[in-house]
């Protein structure tokens, strides 16, 4: 079809002028008429006992509504959450906080200024207790976060293969022997997978307002999950799913700090409806380390068994997964997640144990990759540093050790059945686009000349798009939240009866440009241009029962929804064409200008005369035609997306100060097919760049006591454009068979790839010195300090 | 993040100025640090004196003897300028590498010295190009050396109810060169300084006649580091002199420990960047 808009094409993001132009309206723009504004006083101890909480002076400040604590609270329960497996967090703290940020009371006052003035006068009085904040401490359960628990373990859990204790024990005694045999090379890598800040640019922020008359709440919010939350408020506050209307409007990056129901918005909602007023809390910067979850935090030990030739035997990890003080949305299924990849895209015997431990730190739960970045960084460091030890070229060990190319699903050693994969492929051309052998031998050529340059490379397979509905039984699916509904896609196409095109998807975009590419899903169906296409998204009214926007999930289920949703409007178009044409259905094709019979150009009925026989459906005589010109698909896919991809970094280290810089960034992903390239190019450029935020920048640091260290931006250094290299991008397309599409994810695969890419190269870089290992961030410090270490 | 309530007040002359400044007062240039401060309400001033109105002082003249640079040049400005990089290499360095470039066309020179970050870059450079800070208030004028500016950490010498109006730097003879460098904490050149040293050099016949050589990032405060400076003067400037010197970078430094480098990898960096930029400064005569 020769429209712009056509399937494959790189349209440009029709988002993008109302956003750069200041006009997109995020949550924070709404300001409903007498609103009033929330602000939270946040508690200084990681661990403590609230004796009191004398609120009058903040009560008759200047402008103050109302003061709220834990008590005027109670009656509504903890928040609601999907997986709590231990303990959930509290709307507000009430006798006892556990970590350093935790909410303890809430301000409501006439301007947001006067809120956060009023929390000064706030006067709460604390015994601080002795916290534990290193998990590695915390799994020894000395200090505990909750006194009334037995333990700080959430949950411990072995696999491989998958929940079967027979065949796990076997895989175990696979690699035991292994181990034990005279010409096998065992290598094992501990190394931490630090905590890191998600840091979207636009903060959380939600308005509430109750409708009394009809007794309705309306939300607007800045969510990855506006149905969850819907979900929670209902729950929460008793009403049936209709009374609660919330929207995402604009959302400004999430990153999965936004995949979650978060206790300010019920606080928020509580208020609302206590005052009836409007009522808008958004985050400040600074409350967000106490306020908004964080990612990763893993300290675990990876070994690998193999031969000398570069055979690998086995594969084993052991982590400890730290979840903060209280579970929310995911937490504790995060490295379950993991789990899934946890063989990666290769064929040898794999173990994993992993330890789900509680600290008095701020929820750990989804960051971009969730799991899978932490499970592919402990995997494809310890086979770098196994094909290093074995002295074979760590591209050679990964095509060694990749499950061959297969289009039916297979079943990976750790239990799930991946859709397709041809990996030996993707890394070839990898080695091709790279030239790789020139790389190397630029490298060895510095490496004479006294310089320290470094190549890493590494592969991944990911996860995404998570299906089907039945995973529903593992804890995926909105169903704590009172609604039953899984993680299915849905999207709805509508031609108007003046031919321009309503969609509608229960997913909604923070950043990713639905706005286009949904556009030009249903265009290539039915030929209308992208101009007359609108795209609705992201509100529990207006759209079927929707699941969200993570797990780089909207493409391949949504999104193949409202694919399969505009064949089948284009279906029934096609329909009305024949009739009017007095011709047969088969022979009818779609183009911007109606419906033609194939072959006979003047055989044309324009599109306006079909909508109005669809409107007016007398038209349609005898047809047996139904009126209306829509249809609603829900697609449960039979399996999540497996994506998957090869990056390459090369970096020179100076060796007299530990700074990192890299010389080239280059990689070949492959998620299926595309629909619009530049959309994924900018997906991977995101992904690559919060993959090398963690490999060279961010940490969230807490001291002994819990106190962030790191609470601001100026000493949580996030990447800039200017700290970045050239991204050199290609791809392979191995299509998955599990949607209408064939498409995969994007949004996480360049932060699964990259991290490792990076610390691989540094540590080629520094080998010549006998350095082995750096953990993240590799900051100059620490890549001295090991260069130190190295040369004794 | 919204600051404590203040006062907001943007004379129009100098005088007014002066009569604005009190004791819970600030006087802002660009606001680029003071700013996030009151966000994060680490400063609470109860008057902000906005002295952006103030005329004449976005200009960097030639005054004879000295290049005179006012409080309201802009690091952009200062990084750009001739006057600037003939006379003052290491400080036109410093300017171009403070903040990102938003932060460069909206900063002073002057605000970031009187500021007195221990991590900032162009105090550095005013110390080694032996800068003059020129503080006035109701008072009268009073001028003050960069070696004896910086006080402390957030604390110069210039008092609360002054202003630092401009600075004067000493013309550079054909025989002197400058240089500054460092390694910032996002790595290479980005942000603040995890070390940064300036050097400036006076080379006479094949040897170096003077030396001034400053540290930032590493102690408590932005300093002359002159053990290396002496240990310099009347060497030949060969790569060896150059090292022997950087060896004494943090004779009576003071070095903190932050999460950016140990002790021992900050005096590490400290002789790193003043050899390199002592190096520098000597290929710059």
């Amino acid at each position: 079809m020769a429209t712009s808009s056509a399937l494959g094409g790189s349209v440009r993001r029709r988002e993008d002028p109302a956003l750069i132009q200041g006009k997109g309206l995020y949550t924070d723009d709404y300001i409903p008429h007498g609103t009033a504004y929330v602000a939270f006083a946040r508690s200084p101890y990681a661990s403590a006992t609230i004796n009191s909480i004398d609120t009058s002076a903040a009560e008759s400040a200047d402008g103050v509504v109302a003061v709220f604590t834990a008590d005027d609270v109670s009656h509504l329960g903890d928040l609601i959450a999907q997986v709590v497996v231990a303990r959930g967090r509290p709307l507000m703290a009430g006798t006892k906080v556990k970590h350093v940020g935790e909410a303890v009371a809430m301000v409501v006052a006439e301007s947001a200024r006067q809120a956060r003035d009023a929390v000064d006068l706030i006067d709460i009085d604390y015994d601080p207790h002795k916290a534990v904040i290193d998990m590695r401490e915390a799994v020894k359960d000395e200090v505990l976060v909750h006194d009334d628990l037995e333990s700080n373990t959430v949950v411990a859990w072995e696999a491989g293969p998958f929940g079967d204790e027979e065949a796990i024990a076997a895989t175990k005694q696979t690699i035991a022997d292994a181990k034990d045999r005279d010409d096998t090379v065992t290598v094992s890598i501990e190394a931490v997978n630090q905590r890191l800040i998600p840091v979207a640019i636009e903060p959380r922020s939600v308005v509430a307002e109750w409708d009394d008359g009809y007794q309705r709440f309306r939300v607007h919010t800045s969510s990855q999950v506006p149905h969850a939350l819907m979900g929670a408020i209902k729950t929460t506050f008793g009403l049936n799913a209709n009374q609660v209307h919330v929207t995402a409007p604009e959302v400004g990056g999430g990153f999965g700090v936004k995949l979650n129901v978060y206790n300010d918005e019920i606080l928020t909602c509580f208020a609302a409806q206590k005052l009836d007023r409007p009522i808008k809390w958004t985050e400040s910067r600074r409350e967000a380390p106490g306020s908004s979850i964080q990612g990763r935090g893993w300290v675990g030990t990876a070994t690998v068994v193999g031969t000398n030739d570069g055979e690998i035997l086995g594969y084993e990890l052991d982590v400890l997964s730290d979840m903060g003080a209280y579970e929310q949305n995911f937490t504790a299924a995060i490295p379950f997640l993991g789990l899934f990849v946890g063989s990666g895209q290769y064929k040898f015997p794999t173990h994993w144990k992993a330890t789900c431990v509680f600290t008095n730190t701020m929820t750990t739960d989804a960051y971009r990759g969730a799991g899978r970045p932490e499970a592919a960084y402990y995997l494809e460091r310890v086979i770098d540093a196994y094909a290093r030890e074995i002295g074979v070229d760590p591209v050679e060990v990964r095509k060694k050790n990749f499950i061959d190319k297969f289009d039916e699903a297979v079943v990976s050693p750790i239990g799930f059945a991946i859709d397709t994969g041809d990996y030996s492929t993707n890394i070839d051309k990898l080695v091709e686009v790279s030239d790789y052998e020139a790389l190397k031998a630029e490298r060895d050529k510095a490496r004479e000349e006294g310089r320290y340059v470094g190549i890493g490379v590494s592969a991944y397979c990911e996860v995404c798009g998570f299906a089907p509905t039945a995973l529903s039984e593992l804890g995926f699916s909105w169903a704590t939240y009172g609604l039953p509904a899984g993680f299915y896609g849905t999207g709805l196409v509508r031609v108007n009866p003046d031919t321009s095109v309503t969609v509608i998807t229960g997913t909604g975009p923070s950043g990713q440009g639905h706005q286009t590419s949904w556009a030009q899903l249903v265009s290539d169906r039915l030929g209308i241009p992208i101009e007359k296409i609108r795209v609705i998204h992201g509100d529990t009214e207006e759209s079927p029962m929707g699941i969200g926007t993570f797990g780089s999930r909207s493409l391949a289920v949504d999104g193949a929804a409202t694919f399969d949703a505009a064949e089948r409007v284009a279906r029934k178009a096609k329909n009305i064409a024949a009739h009017l044409l007095e011709a047969s259905a088969e022979d009818i094709e779609l183009d911007a200008d109606g419906g033609h019979v194939v072959g006979s150009p003047d055989s044309t009925v324009p599109w306006d005369d079909i909508a109005a026989a669809a409107y007016l459906p007398h038209r349609l005589g005898e047809s047996e035609i139904e009126g209306g010109l829509e249809s609603h698909v829900v697609f449960d896919p039979p399996n999540a997306t497996w994506p998957f991809g090869s990056h390459l970094a090369m970096v020179e280290v100076d060796a007299e100060t530990g700074n990192v810089e890299i010389l080239r960034y280059i990689t070949v992903d492959d998620c299926g097919n595309v629909v619009n390239p530049m959309i994924v190019a900018g997906q991977v450029h995101g992904g690559i760049t919060q993959g090398i935020g963690q490999a060279m920048f961010e940490e969230a640091v807490y001291d002994s006591d819990g106190n962030m260290l790191t609470g601001s931006l100026l000493d949580y250094p996030i990447p800039t454009a200017g700290d970045l290299p050239n991204f050199e991008l290609s791809s392979t397309v191995t299509p998955t068979n599990i949607n209408s599409l064939g498409a995969k994810g994007i949004g996480e695969a360049g932060t699964i790839g990259s991290a490792q890419t990076i610390v691989n190269a540094v540590v080629d870089a520094l080998a010549p010195l006998g350095v082995k290992h750096v953990d993240m961030p590799l900051r100059p410090k620490r890549v001295w300090a090991a260069i130190q270490e190295a040369r004794g | 993040m919204y600051p404590r309530s203040f006062d907001y007040v943007a004379p129009n002359t100098l005088a007014e100025a002066f009569n604005a400044l009190g004791d819970n007062c600030k006087v802002m240039a660009g606001g680029m640090s003071l700013i996030p401060l009151m966000k994060m309400r680490l400063f609470t001033p109860g008057v902000v004196v906005d002295i952006g109105n103030l005329p004449d002082m976005d200009q960097i003249t030639d005054e004879g003897d000295h290049i005179k640079v006012g409080a309201l040049v802009r690091h952009g400005t200062t990084a750009s300028d001739g006057l600037i990089a003939a006379n003052a290499q290491a400080l036109a360095t410093a300017a171009a590498l403070t903040g990102d470039v938003q932060v460069r066309n909206r900063g002073t020179t002057c605000g970031a010295l009187a500021h007195a970050d221990i991590a900032a870059d162009q105090p550095a450079g005013a110390l080694a190009a032996d800068a003059v800070m020129v503080v006035e208030s109701a008072g009268g004028s009073r001028e003050v050396a960069a070696s004896d500016f910086f006080v402390d950490s957030l604390t110069s010498a210039c008092g609360p109810q002054e202003i630092l109006t401009h600075i004067k730097i000493p013309k550079a003879g054909e025989d002197e060169g400058s240089a500054y460098d460092k390694l910032g904490r996002r790595g290479g050149h980005s942000d603040y300084a995890v070390a940064g040293a300036a050097a400036w050099v006076k080379k006479s016949n094949g040897s170096i006649e003077a030396a001034r050589v400053a540290l930032t990032g590493v102690g408590t405060k932005p300093q002359l580091a002159e053990s290396v400076a002496e240990a310099l003067v009347g060497t030949d400037g060969s790569d060896a002199a150059i090292e022997a010197a950087a060896q004494h970078a943090v004779d009576g430094v003071v070095v903190l420990e932050d999460l950016y480098g140990s002790e021992e990898y900050k005096t590490h960096l400290a002789k790193v960047y003043v050899g390199r930029a002592i190096k520098q400064a000597i290929a710059n005569v």
